[in-house]
């Protein structure tokens, strides 16, 4: 597929899934407890567990060398300064610089742009723009998935209350528009348009890249227009919530069917998520140009896969063949 | 698998996030609050699916019309006139806050801002702690 019937694809993918969601909650149709009970637990069970055997599965490959990327001065001699954050030497330059990364993005802050000027000089410049969208849209949505607690659990912790308000802080509109909803749509559209006006950037950029940024950005707008232009029942709400989650599955009567559209677009979300590049968020952790100490010339590392390897050592290939070496007037090491 | 250790630790912790409304609940569904609406009214000011999904927004429509351009007088869509005032109309017929508003925010975890200005009202149980408090001053 090309960019173009890849990104009209992937949104007519996502379209379908809503009309598939709204259609199947129709009241002729009546599907309220597959889209509201059996989809949502399918969806979390192919999550969790399709997690941890991916992680397993990383877990089982043999990294036999050690390759960190490294940016900064290797230890050496004393008199030179090492950089632990750059090029770490030890465990504690291995968490800090996975907690910069992990936490602030560090690598794609120091993002450059090649580009050619006058036709002949290469010219490199910082580009922030990837890393801003990139850690709004990742500290939006965590957000967001804490401020749902409210709908999970009773009694809801209090800072899933201090950070609503923190969030709600403006109190602009009523019911309040969180600043981390538009932050979130504005981020993800930026991730989404980046891929569609830089020529580059749609080159190389695939459904499975598109799909899930439609994906996303069709579970924001759907919990916005929920939230403040097509309210649903909050009290039904969470008695559905709190029934999956407590085992006790029930389907209130009276939920609109904006709902189970978000409801079937997170299912999906979340039931995609083991197989896509979603996975970057366990795997960041599990990246060996990352995650490993640039201590190959303090410590010695044995290839995981090494087996005993037969030998022959010169001393028993002489016991062989020493009367045949004299014979021949070739110099033994021992009479 | 290499560094077993540190795998099983980073899939413990996953698992523990991940199924944090699982395990928090306790297998318990709180059931939704029942709200003691206070009155034989048959209808609020509109009626009760508008009331449920925009008393926030009629309220916020209220106090700017109170507030901002002295408009006291509320037509409702069936006619009726209604004076705009919280503690005067809404409060007439849902007299126990504590048992009506409270009760489905703090269920959902919202916190309207009513109160920053008007004085909640005291209500039977508290009207005596209240007198103790005061005493006590």
């Amino acid at each position: 597929m090309n960019a173009w019937s890849s990104l009209f694809a992937s949104l007519f993918a996502v379209i379908g899934l809503v009309i598939i969601a709204l259609l199947g909650v129709a009241p002729a149709v009546g599907l309220g407890t597959l889209f509201g009970v059996v989809i949502p637990y399918v969806a979390i069970a192919v999550f969790v567990i399709g997690i941890v055997v991916r992680i397993l599965q990383w877990a089982k490959a043999p990294v036999p060398f050690r390759i960190p990327t490294t940016c900064g001065q290797a230890k050496s001699l004393p008199w030179i300064k090492a950089d632990n954050l750059e090029s770490p030497y030890n465990i504690w330059g291995v968490i800090g610089r996975m907690f910069l990364e992990v936490v602030l993005f560090r690598s794609l802050f120091r993002n450059t742009r090649a580009e050619v000027a006058d036709g002949a000089v290469v010219r490199y410049a910082s580009a922030k723009w990837l890393w801003l969208g990139g850690i709004l849209f990742h500290y939006s949505l965590l957000t967001i998935v804490v401020r749902h607690i409210r709908f999970f659990v009773e009694p809801i912790p209090s800072f899933v209350a201090l950070l609503s308000s923190a969030d709600g802080f403006f109190e602009i509109l009523v019911p309040t528009i969180f600043l981390t909803d538009i932050a979130f749509v504005l981020a993800a559209s930026y991730l989404f348009f980046r891929r569609v006006f830089i020529p580059h950037m749609r080159y190389i950029s695939l459904a499975n890249d598109y799909f899930p940024l439609f994906l996303i950005l069709g579970i924001g707008i759907t919990g916005i227009l929920m939230r403040n232009v097509w309210k649903v029942d909050l009290l039904a709400v969470k008695e559905l919530a709190m029934g999956l989650f407590s085992f006790h599955p029930t389907v209130p009567p009276g939920i609109g069917s904006i709902f189970f559209v978000h409801l079937f677009l997170v299912s999906v979300l979340l039931a995609y998520f083991p197989f896509s590049k979603l996975l970057h968020a366990p795997g960041v952790f599990l990246s060996p140009t990352r995650n490993m100490a640039n201590n190959n010339r303090m410590v010695r590392h044995i290839n995981p896969w090494n087996y005993p390897v037969k030998v022959h050592t010169y001393e028993e290939y002489e016991n062989d063949f020493r009367e045949k070496m004299k014979e021949a007037g070739i110099p033994v090491e021992k009479e | 698998m290499y560094n077993s250790g540190k795998i099983i630790i980073g899939i413990i912790i996953f698992l523990v996030l991940a199924t944090f409304p699982f395990w928090f609940n306790r297998g318990v569904a709180q059931a939704p609050p029942k709200l003691e609406v206070g009155t034989q009214e048959k209808q609020c000011v509109e009626s009760t699916p508008f009331m449920k999904a925009n008393h926030m927004k009629l309220l916020v429509d209220w106090r700017d019309y109170v507030v901002r351009d002295g408009k006291r007088e509320y037509t409702s869509t069936t006619g009726k006139k209604f004076d705009m005032s919280l503690q005067n109309t809404c409060m007439k017929c849902h007299t126990q806050k504590t048992k009506f508003c409270d009760r489905c925010h703090d269920y959902v975890e919202v916190a309207p801002t009513c109160w920053d200005c008007h004085i909640a009202p005291v209500e039977p149980g508290q009207a005596q702690q209240a007198k103790a408090l005061r005493s006590s001053n």
